[in-house]
């Protein structure tokens, strides 16, 4: 459901026109449009704002671990319309045990190494992606550095 | 050559391709210690004699971590993370940062640091663009141009030492102003270098513009279609090159852009030359705002207002009780900032350069993502220089001007 104040926002209401069930929630905090999305829409949803909303650009890609929280990730997009001069974030959960999204590579190809990134250092596996494997890290890495779990001093033995 | 040129620890990047057959075939493994990669890139480079088939760009070699790190720093304390990102252009990655948790904040800033920080960040701009000239020169074979470029770009890393004490990791933007007073006598050496830094741009171009090589070796070369380019999450002058006006700093005004009257560069050409026309007009343009900045800049305090956030005077300090109070609990225990999250957009002298700050009331920022552009510039690579031949992988990469400590965070 989208929150009755977003309503106001073209793009928030333009979303809820497309697909209500996708919209879960939103706020519009410090000047910036945010819009919790439902994880299995989320391709649709990049879509119909790329191509109808004119958001051409895809800024990037990243989450933000909510350990102990369930469902504990954040998959955070940043989307830009370059004429209308107008940003909008996305948000998608996804769970703790193998997270798991869809990849939104189809829209965007520049989401592929983002979306390497994310499954790089928090460990959500991105379907339909052309080439998931590690980008900064090493590819014989164990774990994913950027969980809240993840210890930040010591060394492995 | 055959595969065992590849060394090992490549083995399952190239082993989901199939093996280049035929005479003419062969992978070419350029760097990660290569001279023109401008730090550690690794280009996997499939030919077909001299034709490239494709390109695999290999990052991470610089990877250090620095976002897992934020999350153990004060807000105060993680500026200094944010020189190291991109360190050719250390105030832009400052400025960033800091208008982020200003805005999540709330925190206004006073005009005369306002003006300081667009002075500062513009004369990065002219000096991570000097590098860039110098070094891309190099690549193509005009060494003197590097000897020209960074003869004021010393001048410049002076001017960064006067202010904040260091050449290249300055950390002079904090949160809620500047890092210190701006210096007694710093009008007149910005003076000195923005009155002499147009007819050193012109000795630039008089070694290069009309040089037959320099052309020979730039027109024509690198085309990425504009389509390409804003799918695969190009920013900066490359896109300005192609015709693209995208800047942030008149598309998304921060730190009263606004009020400074400068053009955005573009051309047509779509190639790198016309990459190497929209740096060198940015860098007449940046003297521009500097010069405006320099005549116009405002009296008054260059930090904010906000004993919570912003350290007393030294000798409010030693007089009034409260500005001790504040002191220690800055300096022990941080300030709070309030939850929420921001992205922060700026122009940085490679494109934009955005950083995503999720606070959740604590002391110390509870995720920060960098959007940093070499990163997104890069992605392009394969796309750049795939058909184009051997020779002109160097001049087509030279002038995406990525620094891998920027792409590797």
């Amino acid at each position: 459901m989208l929150p009755e104040n977003l309503r106001q926002h073209a793009v928030a209401a333009a979303v809820e026109a497309f697909d209500a069930d996708a919209v879960t929630g939103g706020a519009y905090d410090r000047s910036e449009l945010m819009l919790e999305i439902a994880a299995s829409k989320i391709v649709s949803i990049c879509g119909f704002l790329k191509y109808d909303q004119k958001f051409a650009r895809l800024s990037t890609v990243t989450a933000v671990d909510r350990y102990p929280a369930e469902p504990r990730f954040e998959v955070v997009y940043h989307l830009h319309a370059v004429e209308q001069k107008q940003r909008v974030r996305l948000k998608c959960r996804a769970r703790g045990t193998d997270p798991v999204i869809e990849s939104v590579t189809s829209v965007w190809r520049g989401a592929n190494w983002y979306e390497r990134e994310v499954f790089d250092l928090f460990g959500i596996q991105f379907v339909q992606h052309p080439d998931l494997r590690r980008i900064l890290m090493p590819d014989d890495w164990e774990g994913h550095p950027l969980r809240k779990d993840y210890p930040i001093t010591g060394t492995r033995i | 050559m055959s595969d065992q040129a590849i060394p090992p620890q490549s083995a399952s990047a190239v082993a989901e391709e199939p093996p280049p057959s035929g005479p003419r075939r062969m992978v070419l493994n350029m760097g990660p210690q290569h001279p023109s990669t401008h730090g550690v890139l690794r280009l996997l480079l499939e030919l077909d004699g001299e034709t490239i088939v494709k390109c695999q760009p290999d990052i991470g070699y610089l990877h250090t971590g620095i976002e897992k790190e934020f999350e153990v720093k004060t807000y105060q304390q993680a500026v200094t993370l944010t020189d190291r990102v991109d360190y050719l252009a250390p105030l832009s990655n400052n400025l960033c940062y800091c208008l982020a948790v200003e805005k999540l904040l709330g925190l206004e800033i006073p005009p005369q640091a306002q003006w300081m920080r667009v002075m500062l960040t513009e004369l990065t701009r002219i000096q991570s663009h000097l590098v860039w000239l110098g070094t891309h020169a190099i690549d193509i074979g005009a060494m003197s141009v590097f000897l020209y470029c960074f003869r004021e770009r010393e001048d410049i890393l002076r001017i960064f030492e006067m202010f904040s004490g260091q050449r290249m990791m300055t950390s002079y933007f904090r949160i809620g102003g500047l890092a210190l007073e701006p210096p007694r006598g710093w009008q007149q050496r910005v003076r000195k270098f923005i009155d002499i830094f147009p007819s050193r741009v012109d000795e630039y171009e008089d070694l290069l513009t009309n040089n037959r090589i320099w052309t020979g070796r730039t027109k024509g070369i690198g085309y990425i279609s504009v389509e390409d380019m804003l799918d695969l999450g190009v920013t900066g002058p490359m896109l300005r090159g192609a015709g693209l006006k995208i800047d942030a700093r008149k598309d998304e005004p921060y730190s009263s852009y606004e009020k400074f009257d400068f053009e955005v560069p573009t051309r047509t050409e779509n190639d790198v030359f016309a990459r190497y026309q929209v740096r060198v007009e940015e860098m007449r343009q940046s003297a521009r705002i500097v010069n405006q900045a320099l005549e116009g800049m405002p009296d008054g305090p260059w930090k904010a207002d906000s004993p919570h956030v912003v350290l007393p005077d030294r000798e409010k300090m030693k007089t009034q009780m409260e500005a001790l109070i504040y002191h220690f609990k800055i300096v022990t225990e941080g300030f709070r900032v309030p939850a929420g999250e921001v992205y922060q957009v700026i122009e940085s002298p490679r494109g934009e350069l955005g950083y995503y700050v999720v606070s959740d009331g604590t002391t110390h920022p509870y995720r920060v993502h960098m959007r940093t552009p070499s990163f997104g510039n890069l992605q392009c690579t394969s796309t750049l220089v795939q058909g184009s031949l051997i020779a002109d992988v160097i001049a087509s990469i030279g002038s995406m001007d990525f620094v891998l400590g920027d792409t590797d965070r």
